[in-house]
């Protein structure tokens, strides 16, 4: 059974195209782009584990990091940069999406939403940050640096003059048809920027 | 046991060096382990360190240790023997079995000693592009190597794209840094202030035994981390108390004086100043080039690994090399592993190399059969 996520990523990309995977994990995603897009891949990861899994699957992957990397690309490289999950666990938010959408024809961006129903729910109720199954970390243990919704999402494209080509919401598996910013847990957008 | 013979291939070709001297004919050291395959596609060439010679893995018969990389070649094993066809030559400008300064110039019946050539990595990878040639490989899958064999494995990725597929290398660089050349010279003054090397005309006399134990010492503290030897000797001492003299007191200093005195039974002191100077000289972005250009024609894919506590060779010095490739689109992985090694963890039994060199010949031979 393939991630919901991988799957919308893997129909949005066009076969054959040149991917940049930043914060890329076990390398998952790459070895299905790879394997069903005929994708040429790469990936960025900070996790040494993570690295050797990756390697594992058959991908090339460089230990690195995102905040610090990115400048060595030259402009338009390759046809997509994937940030899937990873944009909210970066220092500098602004800068990474920058260089992603310098190197990337098309930038593909995948968040968590933390203002879900179930989210909204806790906080009200419980009066405390809440813990759901699309984001299980307690406060003290996050990887996430950055705590947004995908209105907040949205409106920070407007703000900068960043085209949303597309955008697919999701919950616990299934696509999300209306009030995504209610009932949506993630969300994947197509940026471009001209 | 499996055991395994050293060959030997004499070369009598002239090999043009860098520097523009010739030397008029070479002999080189070899070893081989497993079997070429029908079409010639599964070899692999293992680059030592230093101090390493041909004898990479398994055992020469009486002896009880195996060869240097034994950790990584062998059925099984990363560099797998039951799959690859693996080949291990000792450098030019070695003393063991290849052609260097303690051999004997045909033109003169004596040891080379001074008036041989100073070489540089680049010759060593010419005359092991020689010995390939020789062995009937057009390409080799990959070249391999750590310290100054990844100095070689880069070299070779960069000078004949062609002819290899891939190259790992591993706790190495494109260019000696000031520290890097300074620790050396440290050591090859330890060397030619000893009145035993009679400016490199020891052979048949007595050898600068105390120089090149002390130029040894030097190297041994750059190829570990202050948290290996704080592990392994501590402040312990040799006896119970200290003694308020200058004796060897503490267990480091009797490591080092071993390490010192064994070394010089098994090196020569010449060599030691022929390959420093190699590694010195080597930079691939001599006369101003950019990293990027030299590498804009390179093997198509390659594996870099660093190591966190190796200070003599640091990462930052790997992740200029991935950045120049990445930079180029080059096909390239790079770890940085978490050891406490510091330099010498390469050929520690290290867990984390063995499992991303393993995974990066399945994904490099697999793709070889693609094409």
């Amino acid at each position: 059974m393939i991630r919901l996520d991988y799957t919308i990523i893997a129909d949005i990309i066009q076969p054959g195209s040149r991917v940049l995977d930043l914060g890329c994990g076990n390398g998952e995603l790459l070895a299905l782009l790879k394997q069903q897009r005929n994708c040429r891949g790469t990936g960025i990861e900070i996790d040494d584990r993570a690295v050797l899994n990756a390697m594992e699957r058959g991908v090339s992957v460089a230990h690195g990091d995102l905040d610090r990397d990115l400048d060595v690309y030259e402009d338009k490289r390759f046809d997509y940069v994937i940030l899937n999950e990873s944009l909210q666990q970066v220092v500098n938010i602004e800068k990474v999406l920058e260089d992603a959408l310098r190197i990337g024809s098309k930038v593909i961006v995948g968040i968590p939403n933390f203002c879900h129903i179930r989210g909204r729910f806790q906080i009200f109720f419980k009066g405390q940050v809440p813990v759901t199954p699309n984001l299980p970390y307690k406060w003290y243990n996050t990887p996430n640096l950055r705590f947004l919704s995908l209105k907040d999402f949205r409106f920070f494209c407007q703000e900068k003059r960043i085209t949303i080509e597309k955008a697919c919401y999701m919950s616990s598996g299934e696509k999300v048809l209306w009030q995504s910013n209610l009932f949506a847990d993630s969300g994947i957008f197509v940026l471009t920027k001209a | 046991m499996v055991y395994t013979k050293t060959q030997f291939v004499r070369f009598t070709s002239a090999l043009i060096l860098k520097s523009g001297s010739v030397l008029p004919e070479t002999t080189v050291a070899y070893e081989t382990y497993g079997q070429l395959n029908s079409n010639r596609s599964n070899a692999i060439l293992i680059c030592h360190a230093f101090t390493g010679d041909a004898h990479a893995a398994f055992f020469h018969e009486g002896d009880t240790k195996p060869g240097w990389w034994d950790e990584m070649i062998g059925p099984g094993k990363p560099f797998d023997t039951d799959k690859f066809f693996i080949i291990c030559s000792n450098v030019l400008g070695s003393c063991k079995g290849t052609t260097g300064p303690a051999s004997v110039d045909p033109a003169t019946g004596h040891p080379y000693g001074l008036t041989f050539p100073v070489i540089t990595i680049h010759d060593m990878v010419a005359l092991q592009k020689m010995l390939v040639d020789h062995l009937g490989i057009e390409r080799l899958l990959c070249v391999a190597g750590g310290s100054m064999g990844g100095m070689q494995a880069l070299t070779w990725a960069a000078t004949y794209p062609d002819a290899v597929a891939s190259a790992i290398v591993i706790a190495a660089c494109h260019r000696h840094t000031a520290q890097q050349i300074a620790f050396h010279e440290v050591g090859r003054q330890a060397v030619m202030s000893d009145p035993d090397w009679q400016s490199g005309n020891y052979y048949g006399h007595s050898i600068p035994k105390r120089g090149l134990a002390v130029a040894r010492m030097i190297g041994h503290i750059t190829y570990m981390s202050w948290s290996s030897m704080d592990k392994k000797f501590g402040r312990n001492l040799v006896g119970k108390n200290v003694s308020y003299n200058f004796s060897k007191e503490f267990q480091v200093e009797g490591y080092l004086e071993h390490r010192g005195q064994t070394f010089v039974d098994r090196f020569d002191a010449n060599s030691y100043l022929y390959l420093t100077k190699a590694m010195d000289y080597f930079d691939l972005t001599a006369e101003g080039r950019k990293l990027t250009d030299v590498l804009r024609n390179v093997a198509q894919d390659l594996l870099i690994i660093s190591f966190q506590s190796d200070w003599l060779y640091p990462s930052d010095q790997s992740r200029e090399m991935v950045r120049a490739l990445k930079a180029n689109d080059t096909d390239v992985s790079y770890i940085e592993i978490k050891s406490d090694y510091g330099h010498d963890a390469f050929l520690m039994e290290c867990p984390d190399q063995a499992r991303a060199i393993t995974n990066y010949l399945a994904k490099v031979s697999f793709e070889r059969r693609e094409t």
